[in-house]
């Protein structure tokens, strides 16, 4: 992933090198500059704006740190020596707050200016807050960065058994309430939908997680909606719609994300729900400026898994350097439940639509669910719960978009049934 | 029943071969083996007797009198024996008292007892005093019986099985003895083996099992045997073959019939023409036939069901009178039998034409020796209906009464539809069956429980004449009883208490042996039939009695038994001496004008419809549909096809077609085996609503009889085959009985310890889950139910597993391309089912493949497809080979014709 990297600092030449600027000191931004490196590292002056106090960290990496299996070294994936090993100049706890494009240049929170010949645009998303009274108190948090993970790991120390609600049954708000149970905390899993996960899951397999989750001690409220978030100075319950309160010591919201993009929007750049971009992405206002990660739209699609974001990053990367040959195409990606003993993967487009055909294999008792999702006879998605083994024969078959149709019968049942038919 | 560790002998109730039977009971199971002391099979059982053991269930048996009052459609209530038998007495007594005896019918069957049929024929022709007492074995062999007797005076078979071992020449003629009489079969390809010369000839339309080892097929079409034997005498003739001294000396009639055979078959041409074979083939035939003097021509079902049957077998015995190729070693025309006791329901005559011991009705002196012995009340002077006619008339309202005892004619008649008409308005319905539902069973007003194989005592004669023991070795279920006890018992009721005070069949069967002797002398009623050497038989020698052809005369001042093999060493031929039984004791050439079938084939109906027997089921499957065994090889009611003929009716090999007559229709599974000719169909006569859901070919075929003997036309019914379209296929396996309501088709298969059913339908199903929750009654959320769905293909797959053991599992699929059942009827067996089961459930297979053993090939030992593949592409290249690697075929010897159409595929280069 990395190459050797020259200990010096790069020789000055006699013209000013360009200066890219990068918003953003995520994983998509400095996962482009690390790509840029690789293609030359002498071509551009880069400067980093983050807004969070740290070098650059898995993010992905969060839910182990939560739920104890991993420290927070552990997900360090750019130390403050790489930038300044590599000539590149962080400012970390200092967002960009404009961007002049007609001067080309960005100024931070903390009032710093600095010009920029390219800019990249990499500002993440940032966590959904459901509208409600009491969502700003103190004990009310996301579950997004590393400031996050240490206020739940300081309420779990806090008392025993310490009360926690994750509101939202998604991916992350059950890998937050799996966290916190780890930690020791009672945890209620509050989800205004009927099913956990609905959007990767169908009800057999969401209830086939919650058995799980329960049987690990998490609570679940299924169709609870929550009206509003209780406590003077800090959160003290929850009150529901029908009226019904739960006692709360932490509230953690993991109800979605919104892309971040309220900066490109002042700054006059096409947005729709996400930065539009191009297959190179550049975006579509202004060529001098790219943008990569949970901030963009390609083709009505915007992003949150890693592989796509790794992809961008690699094309980013080539158009920055000049070399201008790759295309962004969107591709299949794959995720997995980052829940120890709970085996949940998920990949490509598991919700399908009118044109897309379902194979289903349910076997409750042994906590076993499949889901493939095929379009002309391609995979295009697939859910496996219990039985992952095949999780990534599955994914190979979707980015290489194999025809199955002569084993369609048995895809379900896994490789070794088909090859044994071939 | 059965000593300790002694077997019981007894004789297969199956086909009219006879063979001897073994049994040991030991607790619950039941061990049956070939008798090698029998003369007829020496040890060996096809897989029907083989699998004797596995009929042998509780399941579905009729076990105490029903009674349903005959003005209400109520259900069947449970009555008392006497309550029973009072009711037939009285209905029956008020019907002939008001209507008259004519009004009053009995419908019987080559499944019972000669005792049984004894006890029946007196009760209704000595004591009714009419002749509406026919029999099953009407449909069979009733034109074998009316050829010899027109040829003989008497209704002898006059060939032994030894004989076609001796024989140089056996012609098959409709006979597919490969699947229908195995032991016979094996006995001419053993002989044939250890005398290469001895050839064997096939004549039928299709290319079956039999063929496989015949020198010689000729595919005639359907009808035409006549114009072949024509053409055979009149080629004779012309070619000298001619035993001019027997014909002199021995026969009357021969001009005429010659003459009859040269105009309507004169040339091999012409024959050729009219029977659409080859002409070489057929001059081939012919010219054997002339050459070898030790020819026997054994007939069967494609000769006797035929609205010419009669004449064709005449036809037949007129080229062995010509020859003089009777009455000697290894020669003559031979009527195999399809019953085990057709024969001996002849001999007691129960047909509606015949009298008792070969006797005639229409004989006023026969008549009188008949009233005589019985001394009863009256005698039947005419005969009476024969079994198609008796359904006519019942619907008709001129029998307002039947008793029908072990058969099924609701399934096994001609235009079945009509037999359920005629069934639904008759007065009164007495039925007498083993098992309780039974698609006729369904009509009864009285359900009489009768007693089965195992349970019943008696005797049966086989197709050479040879009469053996059935011995019980089972105690009696519920209150079964023995039939001729229940007729018995209303004679007494009538108030003849003498004539009808048996203790037993030993006695019933003496007064039938001294019957055989009344009056049997030169210048009496001279009959061949005599068992004199029978008659006085302690209960001791009843029960001992060795197997034995008839006639069995008395040895002079000695009262010792014939024992089988001394009896037969002994025993003069028939008609050794060129005396028949006619008045003046020679034998009758019959002029046999060709005539083709009654129904032709046209536009509408194109194809003709011929039907049959499959290897291991017999009959409506009342038994063999029981054995997990039996129901493996052909496991659904087909229709086979040209290709070329499924193609034009717009149907494929493996989806289902319905099949069309005038008179009824049903839906079976396409076959293009390859076996049939042009524009002929062919479906097997089993399957009945017991085990399909729109299977009974009787009910397609045309009610045409012949003039002569009344026997139906089952092999030529002008036929249409279309497409039955489905939206869906699938299967179910179970362990336990499921109602089939919510699909259009479906049949059962019994299997080891679960029942497979396939079906199909033609609703849209919008949740397949509920479907199959419904179909199998799984009705609990949590129960641990495995599925798979692939919705737009129409795909879905459940299992159910309780205390992890399988109890039902269901696929379906929008063609009939679903997967094996061989490997997925394995789980049935087992207690528990491993991780790798449960995963390979839904696709059908293990993971590994090698455990598939494929549908059944040799069921004796139960040997698969995929095994026998594997070891012809593992270097096995003949069914020997194959029976010393995996043993099959080395049993009964009846799949041997397939393992080498299975060696001839697989070896044929990929």
């Amino acid at each position: 992933m990395t190459m050797p990297l020259p200990e010096h600092v790069l020789p000055q030449t006699a013209r000013p090198r360009p200066r890219l600027v990068v918003i953003g000191n995520g994983m998509a931004g400095m996962r482009t500059v690390e790509e840029l490196l690789r293609l030359d590292g002498s071509l551009y002056d880069i400067t980093v704006f983050g807004a969070e106090p740290h070098g650059n960290y898995n993010r992905i990496l969060l839910s182990p740190v939560l739920a104890g299996e991993k420290t927070v070294d552990d997900i360090i994936i750019n130390s403050r020596e790489w930038y300044a090993t590599h000539g590149i100049t962080l400012h970390s706890g200092d967002p960009v707050v404009a961007i002049d494009r007609h001067r080309c240049r960005v100024r931070s929170a903390s009032g710093r200016e600095v010009a920029y010949d390219r800019l990249l645009l990499a500002t993440g998303s940032r966590p959904f807050v459901i509208p409600v009274p009491g969502a700003q108190l103190p004990g009310v948090i996301a579950f997004r960065d590393l400031h996050d993970v240490q206020t739940m790991l300081a309420a779990a120390r806090a008392r025993d058994h310490g009360r926690a609600v994750v509101i939202g049954g998604g991916l992350l708000g059950l890998e937050a309430a799996n966290g916190l149970k780890r930690q020791g905390m009672d945890v209620t899993v509050v989800h205004v939908m009927d099913s956990l996960m609905e959007r990767q899951l169908d009800k057999p397999a969401a209830a086939l997680l919650r058995q799980a989750l329960e049987r690990r001690g998490i609570r679940i409220l299924l169709e609870a909606q929550t009206e509003a978030i209780l406590g003077e100075d800090h959160v003290t319950g929850l009150q529901f719609a029908n009226g019904e309160r739960i006692a709360a010591d932490l509230v953690v919201m993991a109800v979605g994300v919104r892309p971040n993009v309220e900066l490109a929007k002042t700054a006059g750049l096409h947005c729709e729900r996400a930065i539009v971009v191009d297959d190179t992405l550049q975006s579509l206002s202004d060529p001098r400026i790219y943008a990569v990660g949970e901030c963009v739209q390609h083709r009505k699609a915007t992003f949150g898994l890693v592989a796509p974001i790794w992809e961008q990053a690699r094309v980013c990367a080539t158009h920055l350097a000049g070399h201008g040959h790759r295309r962004y195409v969107q591709a299949a990606t794959s995720t997995r439940l980052k829940v120890t003993g709970i085996d949940l993967f998920s990949a490509g487009d598991f919700v399908g639509g009118p044109d897309t055909e379902d194979l289903v294999f349910r076997d409750p008792r042994r906590g076993t669910y499949k889901r493939l999702v095929l379009r002309g006879n391609r995979i295009v998605g697939a859910v496996l719960y219990g039985d992952v083994g095949d999780g990534s024969w599955y994914f190979e078959l979707m980015q290489q978009g194999t025809d199955i149709s002569a084993i369609r019968n048995r895809l379900v049942f896994g490789r070794a049934f088909c090859e044994a038919a071939t | 029943m059965s000593e300790a560790g002694r077997p019981v002998k007894t004789t297969c109730p199956y086909c009219g071969t006879g063979c001897g039977v073994d049994v040991l009971v030991r607790g619950d199971a039941t061990e049956v083996s070939g008798d090698a002391t029998h003369p007829t099979n020496a040890g060996k059982l096809c897989v029907k007797g083989a699998a004797l053991g596995e009929t042998l269930v509780p399941e579905g048996r009729a076990l105490h009198p029903m009674l349903r009052e005959p003005a209400g459609g109520r259900e069947l209530q449970r009555v008392s024996w006497d309550t029973a038998l009072d009711v037939v007495a009285r209905e029956f007594r008020r019907i002939i008292r008001e209507d008259g005896p004519q009004a009053v019918a009995w419908y019987v069957s080559g499944q019972l007892l000669t005792e049984d049929y004894y006890v029946a024929n007196k009760l209704v022709k000595g004591f009714v005093g009419s002749a509406n007492i026919d029999t099953n074995s009407r449909l069979c062999m009733s034109s074998a019986v009316a050829g010899h007797k027109r040829a003989f005076g008497e209704d002898i078979v006059p060939v032994s099985y030894e004989d076609l071992e001796d024989a140089d020449l056996v012609v098959l003629v409709g006979s597919n003895t490969a699947w229908c009489h195995p032991i016979l079969y094996q006995r001419i390809v053993k002989a044939k083996a250890a005398r290469p010369q001895m050839k064997v000839v096939v004549v039928d339309p299709r290319r079956t099992a039999t063929t496989d080892a015949a020198d010689l097929h000729l595919p005639v079409r359907a009808g035409t045997d006549v114009w072949l034997f024509n053409g055979l005498l009149s080629f004779l003739y012309q070619h000298g073959v001619v035993d001019t001294h027997f014909v002199d000396a021995h026969t009357r009639g021969f001009d005429r019939a010659l003459a009859v055979a040269d105009n309507t078959a004169g040339s091999v041409r012409a024959v050729a023409r009219q029977c659409g074979v080859d002409e070489s083939l057929i001059a081939e035939f012919y010219r054997l036939f002339a050459r070898t003097a030790k020819t026997i021509t054994a007939f069967s079902m494609g000769v006797n069901q035929s609205s010419a049957g009669t004449d064709k077998v005449n036809s037949i015995i007129n080229c062995h009178l010509l020859t003089g190729r009777i009455g000697k070693p290894g020669a003559g025309p031979f009527s195999i039998t399809g019953q085990p006791n057709a024969m001996g329901g002849r001999e007691v005559g129960g047909l509606a034409n015949m009298l008792a011991a070969h006797m005639d009705l229409e004989n006023a002196r026969h008549r009188q020796l008949v009233q005589t012995f019985w001394d009863s009340p009256c005698i039947a002077e005419r005969p009476g209906l024969k079994a198609v006619e008796l359904f006519e008339a019942i619907e008709a309202g001129r029998v307002k009464a039947v008793w029908i005892m072990a058969t099924n004619p609701v399934v096994s008649l001609p235009d079945a539809d009509q037999v359920k008409r005629a069934l639904a308005k008759c007065e009164f319905v007495v039925v007498s069956d083993v098992m309780h539902k039974t698609d006729t069973t369904a009509y009864a007003h009285v359900l009489l429980p009768a007693l089965a194989w195992g349970e019943k005592d008696g005797t049966v004669t086989n197709s050479e004449r040879r009469i053996s023991r059935q011995r019980a070795f089972l105690p009696a279920p519920g209150e079964a009883r023995p039939d001729w006890w229940a007729l018995a018992e209303i004679g007494r009721r009538w108030g003849f208490t003498d004539a009808f005070a048996y203790d037993g069949p030993g006695q019933i069967f003496d007064e039938h042996a001294r019957l055989t002797t009344f009056g049997n002398a030169d210048d009496e009623v001279p009959r061949y039939l005599n068992l004199s050497g029978l008659v006085g038989m302690s209960a001791g020698d009843y029960d001992a009695l060795a197997p034995v052809r008839w006639p069995v005369s008395g040895q002079d001042g000695s009262d010792q038994r014939p024992d089988a093999v001394s009896a037969d060493a002994f025993m003069p031929r028939v008609f050794s001496d060129g005396r028949f039984y006619t008045a003046d004791r020679k034998a009758r050439f019959v002029a046999t004008p060709p005539r083709l079938p009654m129904h032709a084939r046209d536009e509408d109906f194109p194809l003709a419809l011929n039907t049959g027997r499959v290897r291991d089921h017999w009959h409506t499957m009342t038994r063999t549909g029981l054995s997990p065994r039996l129901a493996a090889h052909i496991d659904e009611p087909y229709v086979d096809l040209h290709p070329q003929d499924a193609l034009l009716s717009g149907v494929r090999e493996g989806g289902l077609a319905r099949v069309s007559t005038r008179w009824g229709s049903l839906v079976a599974r396409v076959r293009t085996s390859g076996e049939l000719p042009r524009r002929t169909a062919f479906v097997p006569i089993h399957w009945n609503a017991q085990y399909a859901s729109d299977a009974r070919v009787g009910s397609l075929v045309n009610p045409v009889v012949d003039p002569v003997s009344g026997e139906p036309e089952f092999k030529h019914t002008p036929a249409r085959v279309e497409d039955f379209a489905v939206l869906w296929h699938g299967f179910v396996l179970s362990r336990t009985p499921l109602p089939m309501d919510q699909v259009i088709w479906w049949t059962r298969v019994t299997g080891h310890r679960f029942l497979r059913y396939e079906f199909a339908g033609r609703e849209r199903v919008g949740e397949w889950s509920a479907f199959a929750r419904t179909a199998l009654g799984v009705h609990a959320t949590d129960a641990d139910w495995i599925e798979y769905e692939d919705r737009t293909a129409g795909q879905y797959r459940a299992a159910w597993v309780v205390d992890d053991r399988i109890e039902a599992c269901l696929f379906v699929s929008p063609r009939p391309d679903l997967p094996s059942r061989a490997w997925l009827s394995g789980l049935f067996a087992k207690e528990r089912l491993e991780d790798l089961d449960r995963i390979g459930l839904l696709v059908g297979e293990p993971t590994d493949r090698g455990a598939d053993a494929g549908p059944t090939v040799c069921s004796c030992f139960g040997i698969g497809r995929n095994c026998i593949v594997e070891a012809v592409r593992g270097g096995c290249h003949s069914a020997e080979a194959l029976g010393r690697k995996l043993q099959c075929g080395t049993n009964c010897g009846s799949c041997i014709p397939e393992l080498k159409a299975l060696i001839a595929t697989s070896l044929v280069p990929a």
